[in-house]
């Protein structure tokens, strides 16, 4: 687990004047799965967006395997089909079923045979128990059953890196968990992973590490039990409590 | 029983010019419809582009071409313009351009309307799949924007239909100017003729735009 494979060095994102991110480095290594924390409106969504060059940068650099990513490389396309990106709205194709919906890049964008693109999105399917949704249409799915779908799309273009951003946020509590499931056995497995999310539990459970952002700035990092539990800095001690409630009674 | 004038259409070759004048209002909306849908979506696409300046000038269009009755705009484009700039045009072919004026006004604002309401989501979604931009149009934009299109453009063939009847003021003899005249004729034999033959009318438009309609909605549900 020391390969890097992606790296963010001194990464500047503004929206006119105002200044997102103001200098983000990190690298992330093959098989590890990072938790990106912070208040609401600190860039963290921002931050992946950037990685995958959905936003252009105004400063830094960012490498996937050595190559740089922006809105300007060359070779967009294919450096996208390195990064797989699941959004917190889904974000499937309404038009497509579930099948049409994962086969489609891979088919089209990748030039991969339909059929063996077929089989392995059938077992992808299989493994997130939605095997016989395969030709139902988005619409006919639950909100947990459309991310789990989105999750096998990105997966299904055999990305180096996958980027999570708040996957769960949208959802109803009692089915946050079955997606998360699903994460938790992709890191199981080793895939490398960036994840924002809200759900502080399932963070410490998965993180390798996390990255504590504020202002626009890694405020701390660290492995997730020391974060947690002795976070070093006052604004990560003020971000945590929030998330505790003291009993009235 | 009162008599409804309805023995007046079987008088003569009434029927038959009827169904003449029924083809012609259907011959002009038709070809208005067929040039107005490519010039529509031309404009359209054009109008969802970043150039102020065409953005505006499409917008003066379609605002001008809406406010307008369209009478008037038959009455500018037969009498007027015929009159200014001294060329000469059928009244058919004022009321294919009138309808194609507006019809494509019309159609740009559907195919405009029909391509904004796509989310930003779903291109950046295929974008992060590795799609081009050609790609994101052919296989996730295009067909969820003409899936939103179909019915609309649809409703608007069934208007532009009803509005031919408007035509009879510069002349054209369509299905309403026919009725007048078998009425006019039939004055002295079939006092009565008026309600008979308007009936026709009306069922004609009836089956001439209720499939049409019942198509619109039967893929409005197909693709909601």
């Amino acid at each position: 687990m020391d390969e890097v494979i992606l790296s963010v060095k001194n990464l500047v994102k503004r929206f006119d004047d105002n200044t997102i991110l103001n200098g983000i480095s990190f690298d992330v290594r093959r098989g590890e799965v990072i938790v990106v924390l912070g208040p609401s409106g600190c860039g963290k969504s921002t931050l992946l967006r950037c990685l995958n060059a959905l936003e252009p940068i105004q400063g830094g650099e960012i490498f996937l395997n050595g190559q740089a990513v922006d809105s300007a490389a060359k070779d967009l396309t294919g450096l996208r089909q390195q990064i797989g990106m699941v959004f917190q709205s889904y974000e499937l194709f309404p038009h497509m079923s579930v099948l049409n919906n994962i086969l489609i890049a891979p088919v089209q964008v990748q030039k991969r045979q339909r059929e063996e693109v077929r089989a392995e999105a059938l077992q992808l399917l299989e493994r997130v128990g939605l095997r016989e949704k395969q030709n139902s249409f988005p619409r006919e799915l639950s909100g947990g059953q459309k991310q789990r779908v989105a999750i096998v799309r990105a997966l299904c273009m055999h990305p180096e890196v996958l980027l999570l951003d708040e996957i769960t946020a949208a959802l109803d509590p009692e089915m946050v968990r079955e997606v998360l499931d699903v994460v938790l056995n992709l890191a199981r497995e080793g895939k490398t992973m960036l994840i924002v999310t809200h759900e502080l539990s399932f963070a410490r459970a998965i993180a390798d590490r996390v990255l504590f952002i504020d202002g626009g700035k890694i405020v701390e990092q660290g492995k997730p039990a020391d974060f947690f539990d002795h976070p070093q800095t006052e604004r990560a001690k003020q971000f945590l409590r929030t998330f505790e409630y003291e009993s009235v009674k | 029983m009162p008599d409804l004038g309805l023995e007046v259409l079987f008088k003569g070759k009434n029927l038959a010019r009827l169904l003449g004048g029924l083809w012609t209002a259907l011959r002009i909306s038709l070809l208005s419809v067929a040039i107005s849908l490519p010039l529509g979506v031309l404009l359209g696409v054009l109008m969802t582009r970043n150039n102020r300046f065409v953005k505006a000038l499409l917008q003066f269009y379609l605002n001008f071409i809406r406010i307008m009755p369209q009478m008037v705009l038959l009455f500018i484009v037969y009498f007027g313009s015929t009159r200014a700039f001294g060329w000469d045009i059928s009244g058919e072919a004022a009321s294919v351009i009138v309808f194609t004026l507006w019809g494509t006004a019309e159609m740009s604002d559907l195919v405009r309307g029909a391509l904004i309401s796509i989310p930003r989501h779903q291109y950046e979604s295929a974008e992060a799949l590795g799609m081009s931009k050609s790609q994101t149009s052919l296989y996730i934009i295009i067909p969820q924007a003409v899936r939103r299109l179909i019915p609309l453009s649809i409703n608007l063939v069934t208007r532009m239909i009803k509005t031919t009847s408007l035509i009879l003021m510069i002349g054209v003899v369509e299905v309403l100017k026919v009725s007048q005249q078998i009425i006019e004729a039939n004055r002295m034999s079939s006092p009565n003729a008026a309600f008979g033959v308007y009936l026709s009318v009306f069922l004609l438009y009836f089956f001439a735009c209720w499939p049409i309609s019942l198509l619109a909605g039967r893929l409005e549900k197909k693709w909601s």
